[in-house]
Order: C-alpha cells, then structure tokens, then sequence
C-alpha cells in the first residue's frame, strides 16, 4: 500500500512537471494513464502493489514483472522509434525476432567440441557464438530493410513486408522446421536471470534506451533523424546524408529486433519460428504512439516509447491479475490504441474543444 | 508516345498472368493430372474464402489505405455464427448477424479513419485486436458445427455439377466467383468505384476534383468489413466450426495476393481481377510444394516473400519509367 502511494505520488508529480515543461509534454498522456491504472489496482486490488524479496535475492510482484515483460516491446519500440522519425515503418521485426532466435538456438546446440578454441571455455565461447550469430542475423535483416527503403526507395511498409511474410520461413529454414529447445544456463540467463535484484531484461531495455538516448540527443544524429523525417529532399539539399541515415536507423531497429528476439527465445528456452514475437511489430509501433511520436516522422520522444511499453505491460498485467483470459487482453489493448490515437488526433480535439466551448457559452447565456 | 502499343499500365498484370501460367506449365510438366480439372476446382475451393476476403484487401489498397482486421474478423464472425448455431439459433440467421456485424465494424473503422483522419494502419490495428479479443470472449477453443441443417443443404444442394465425373462447383466457390463479377464491374463501371481510384491516386487532387473523399474512404472500409464477414462465413462453411485462433495473419496473406496481383500498396493503381490471379499463385505455390511432396511447407512462404520482392520491384521500375515520361 505505501509502495503504491508513493509510486502513483511520483508519477503525478512527474505528470505534473511534464505538463509545465516543454520537454516533456508529450509524456503527460501517457503518464496520465499509467498513473490512473495504478490508481484503480491502488483502489480495487492492493496486492499489486506487493513487492516481496526472495531469498536468492531477486525482487518479485506484478511491478516488477511489469518491468520485466514490458521489456521486449520497449527493445523494439526504442528501434521503431527511431524508424519512425525519419518517415519510416519497420513491420518486420517480429519475424525477425524469429530468426535471430532460431540463430541462436541453432548455434547454442551445436556439439560444445566445435567450441573449443584457443583453449577458452567451449562454453563461454558457444554462448558468446550464439548471441553474435542471433545479432547478426538482425543486424543483416536490418540492412536489408535498409537497402530496400532507403537504397531503392521503396515505400518503407511494403519493403518489410517482404521479410515480415518471407522471415517465419527462413526462421524455419535455420530450424529445420523444428523447435530447438536448449538448456545453457548461459544464455538462459538472458531472458530469466537477475543482476542487482532486478530483472536482467530490464537492465538491458534501460542501457540501451540510454545509449540510444544520448547517442542521439547529445551528437546531433537525432536532429539528423527528424529532419530527414519532416523533409528528406530538403535535408539532403542542407548536406545531410539522408539515406546513409535512414539506413541506420533500419540497422539500429534490426539490432534491437535481435536483442528482443535473444530475450524472447533465451525466456522459454527454446527457438520457435512460428510464435516468436508473433504481433510484438504491432505493440512496438503502438508503444511509440501512444509516446508521442507521429507516423509521418519528424519527431521523436524515446522516452514516451518507454512509457508506451510500460503502459502496454501495465494493462497486460492488470488483466492477468484480475485473472483475465490473456486472450481476451486483445480488446482493452484496441480500446486504448483508438482512445490514444483520438486523443492525438487534431479533427478530433477541436471538435471536443467546440463541444466544451459551446457548453460553457450556453451557461454564461442562462 | 504511341510507339507502346502495350500499355504499361498493364506490365503488372500481364506478369501475374504470366506468374501464374508459368507456376501452373511448371506443374503440369512435372506431375501428372495437375492440369486436371479436380485440382484446379480443388485449388478455388481452398482460396476461396482467402479470395473473398482480398477483394475487400484489394478495395482498401486501391483506395491508398490499408486494412490489418481481416484475419480477425474471419475468426470473429467463424466463432460468432458456430457460437450461435450451438445454441441452437438458426445458421442462416446467425450468418446474417454475423455479416451485419462485420459490415458495421468495417464502417466504425471507416468513420475513424475518414472523420477523424487517424492513420488507416493504427485504426485497423485496433481493430484487428478487438476483433481478435472478442472471438476469445465467444468462445477460448473451437466449436464444431454438426449436422447442422442449413449448413447441410448448403452443401449438399446448392452446388452445380461439373463435367461429367462427379466434380462439383461448391457454394463458397460460387459465392466467390460472384462476387468477383460485381466487385470488377463495381471498380470499372461505377462512379463509386472509379471514386475509389482518384482517392488512392491523389487524395488532395480528388477533393479538388469535388469527389466525396471521406464518404468514399467510409465506404470502402464498410465493403472492406463486409467482404472479410463473408469470408469468414465462407470459412465457417469451409470448415463446419469456428475458432478463435483461425486465420492468424491471413490480412498479410490477402495484402500479398494484392501486391502479386499487380496492385501498387500505394493506392490507385491495380485490377480488382488481379487479386484473383494473386490468390490463384498462392494457392498454386502451396499445391505445388503439396505435390512436390519433399520439398517442406516453409518454402511456401519465402517463394511468396521473394514473389512480393519481384512485383514491388516491377512497379517501382514503371512508376520511375512513367515519371520519367511525364517529365
């Protein structure tokens, strides 16, 4: 209870400062939401807030697997993001999630006597194989889309759908059509394992966020980015390398594809091309919505992805702990989505602000 | 420029022509009987609800947008009419709910598309999980439809016999072909169709041009609602029950069958008739690798990704040639 008091505090101050500053506005809606599921759980069902410790020393509780799940749509959101802003959109990556799965499954069963090099531990060395291999496959898938976009110009949707509809396929080619299953305690560790009580997922989602982060807004690749998105033939008229960057960002969006793939196989420890990151593309461009970042590029805000992710979770596991069929998560996953994109839609906030106006009108009449 | 005399507005649709003659002499010279008339039946009566539903695909592509719900809502409207059916509601009743239900869905996608101008790609997304949700909320595992009545004489009694060897046009594959006449005559002959292309070619130039743009853009998402309804009574007929997992991704199969059948997923340019040469190359590409028998089933879907590479690079190939012309 005094956990989810002061949490909810927080974030309404966080909301607060994010409505007054201009860097932060567009965190408000999301924080907003965040803050009133938090407060209905607050209300309706204290026990989520419950955040006990184990004796090995991890935390648990539905916020700290909050954190824990939300942390592959965030991987993926922090690439889309960036996609996004320069115009683009990647649908791909949860096929290519996939495939950097099944690399690295494939690689992590190969016979350890294949590993023994310059007298490392075979071990070590396989793990090490297996997420360079699974990175880069993502990291090559990336390209791809890169080449196809920004190389031959294709309009971005339809040049990842080539590798959203061909990529199950080839994650089955590495396969062999079967669902490799693994036991490393390695790279199992990736997607179950701990460091500092906290989950090692989320530490991986935050680095990277905060690489991405000051990678981009303290170089000035991001204002790069955006100006490509607001205007591509002007950006490359004022000298920026406007396809070399738009190519990045599909490389960056396929890392963190790769990444997020790792988390998810190395989870439930097996490789499975047909339901790995199946519709986790549709959650990471939802994320980057509701964070504020538009479809037609120009801006971006990588910590209203975050937020984005974190909201997605939050509903998730809401339902999950009011025992809610997972299955049925679909519908108040759709129902924010169209409220969110109301919210942020202009047609939609003038006709409201007319509505409310003329209602005030009519009061000062009578 | 009169020395084409092929228009190269029609490159694309000659070359999915040519894709699928050229799949179907692969097959005939390699398998006997696979020129038969009981594969090529067989082959429209496993597409047919995936042909039912590209024409709704098809429509929303050539009018610029893009519709994701369509696999959701075979799935909805499969476990809606099974639900129904069990309860003992009369099946054509529940398949007329079900249409209504689905044609109504497409036009609330529609208005939020069209009103409010929310990206076409966010609105069906939501939609395709509402969808997807409310199926579960019906029902979490599969429902068989047995012995049901109507569905018995639908099968049974309204099918047309075919040569003279017991082959039979079903239901569903008439239903298809049907509408595939009204949906070409629909796109070529009508004001409302033609509509639908000014809008996917140049939006702002359509407003200019006086055309009703958000009407249209309502319109093709209510058709578009209304066609993946009736595939999935086509698919509940397929299969005699409805499961909420059906059709997984099928919005992605029925958007390739566009692209193969020489559509621009950019909007305005296509046939309405291509996407049924779309759909016959998918389904082709499956029966093949069934006969083929060693070859395994995941080929089907990297031949389908390069397929889609091809056709994606072609039209960009021509709409940089014509450009050019223009120019």
């Amino acid at each position: 209870m005094l956990i989810g008091g002061f949490i909810i505090a927080v974030l309404a101050g966080l909301v607060f400062l994010c409505g007054k500053s201009s860097h932060g506005r567009h965190l408000r809606w999301p924080l907003t939401a965040l803050t009133l599921l938090l407060l209905i759980n607050l209300i309706f069902k204290p026990g989520f807030f419950t955040v006990e410790m184990t004796s090995d020393g991890y935390l648990y509780g539905s916020l700290i697997d909050i954190l824990n799940h939300s942390s592959k749509t965030a991987i993926l959101a922090i690439g889309m993001t960036l996609v996004m802003a320069t115009g683009g959109i990647d649908i791909s990556v949860g096929s290519v999630m996939a495939i950097s799965g099944a690399m690295a499954a494939t690689v992590i069963v190969m016979p350890k006597e294949r590993f023994a090099l310059w007298g490392l531990d075979p071990a070590a060395v396989a793990f090490g194989a297996a997420v360079l291999c699974g990175l880069l496959v993502a990291v090559a898938a990336g390209a791809w889309n890169g080449f196809l976009t920004s190389g031959c110009g294709i309009q971005p949707m339809v040049a990842t759908l080539v590798l959203m509809v061909a990529g199950r396929g080839i994650a089955q080619l590495i396969t062999d059509g079967t669902i490799i299953t693994f036991d490393d305690p390695l790279l199992s560790f990736i997607g179950n394992g701990h460091l500092l009580t906290l989950p090692f997922t989320t530490w991986i989602a935050w680095t990277l966020f905060a690489i991405v982060a000051l990678l981009t807004r303290k170089t000035a690749l991001g204002l790069f980015v955006e100006s490509i998105g607001n205007n591509e033939t002007a950006s490359r008229y004022a000298g920026i390398e406007a396809r070399g960057i738009k190519w990045l960002t599909y490389i960056i969006n396929g890392f963190c594809a790769g990444v997020a793939g790792l988390i998810v196989s190395s989870n439930i420890k097996c490789a499975d091309a047909n339901h790995a990151g199946l519709y986790l593309e549709l959650d990471a461009i939802l994320a980057t919505v509701i964070g504020g970042t538009s479809m037609s590029g120009g801006r971006f805000y990588l910590s209203g992805s975050m937020a984005g992710a974190l909201l997605i979770q939050t509903v998730a596991t809401m339902m999950y702990a009011n025992d809610v069929n997972p299955a049925v998560i679909a519908v108040p996953k759709a129902l924010v989505v169209i409220v969110v994109c109301l919210l942020q839609s202009d047609v939609f906030r003038q006709k409201l602000s007319r509505r409310f106006h003329r209602g005030a009108a009519q009061e000062v009449d009578a | 420029m009169k020395r084409l005399r092929f228009p190269v507005r029609y490159v694309p649709f000659a070359a999915t022509v040519a894709v699928f003659l050229l799949v179907y002499a692969l097959g005939i010279c390699n398998f006997r009987n696979f020129g038969s008339l009981r594969v090529f039946l067989g082959l429209l009566h496993d597409n047919a609800y995936l042909g039912i539903a590209a024409i709704g695909a098809e429509m929303v592509i050539l009018s610029g947008g893009i519709d994701l719900s369509v696999g959701a809502v075979i799935a909805f409207t499969g476990v809606l009419i099974a639900k129904l059916a069990g309860c003992g509601v009369n099946a054509g009743a529940a398949m007329a709910l079900a249409l209504a239900a689905g044609t109504l869905f497409g036009a609330l996608q529609g208005v939020l598309i069209a009103r409010y101008r929310l990206p076409p790609f966010l609105v069906t997304l939501g939609g395709m999980f509402f969808a997807r949700g409310s199926s579960y909320m019906i029902s979490e595992e599969a429902i068989g439809i047995l012995n049901n009545p109507v569905i018995m004489v639908i099968e049974d009694r309204l099918q047309i016999a075919v040569g003279n060897r017991g082959l039979t046009l079903e239901f569903i594959d008439m239903l298809y072909l049907a509408l595939l006449v009204i949906a070409v005559v629909f796109m070529q002959k009508t004001t409302a169709g033609r509509r639908v292309y000014a809008v996917g070619e140049n939006e702002q130039a359509a407003t200019l041009m006086g055309i009703p743009v958000a009407r249209t853009k309502v319109m093709v998402y209510t058709l578009a609602g209304f066609c993946s309804a009736l595939a999935g009574i086509a698919f509940t007929i397929y299969l005699k029950s409805g499961n909420p997992l059906n059709c997984i991704g099928l919005e992605m199969d029925a958007i390739a069958a566009a692209v193969i059948g020489g559509t621009l997923l950019t909007g305005g340019v296509g046939y309405m008739i291509g996407s049924f040469f779309g759909v016959l190359v998918l389904g082709l590409i499956q029966v093949l690798i069934m006969f083929q028998g060693n070859i395994n089933s995941w080929w089907t879907r990297i031949i389908v990704g390069a397929l889609v590479l091809v056709f994606i690079f072609m039209q960009n190939l021509i709409t940089q040639l014509s450009n050019r012309r223009r120019i």
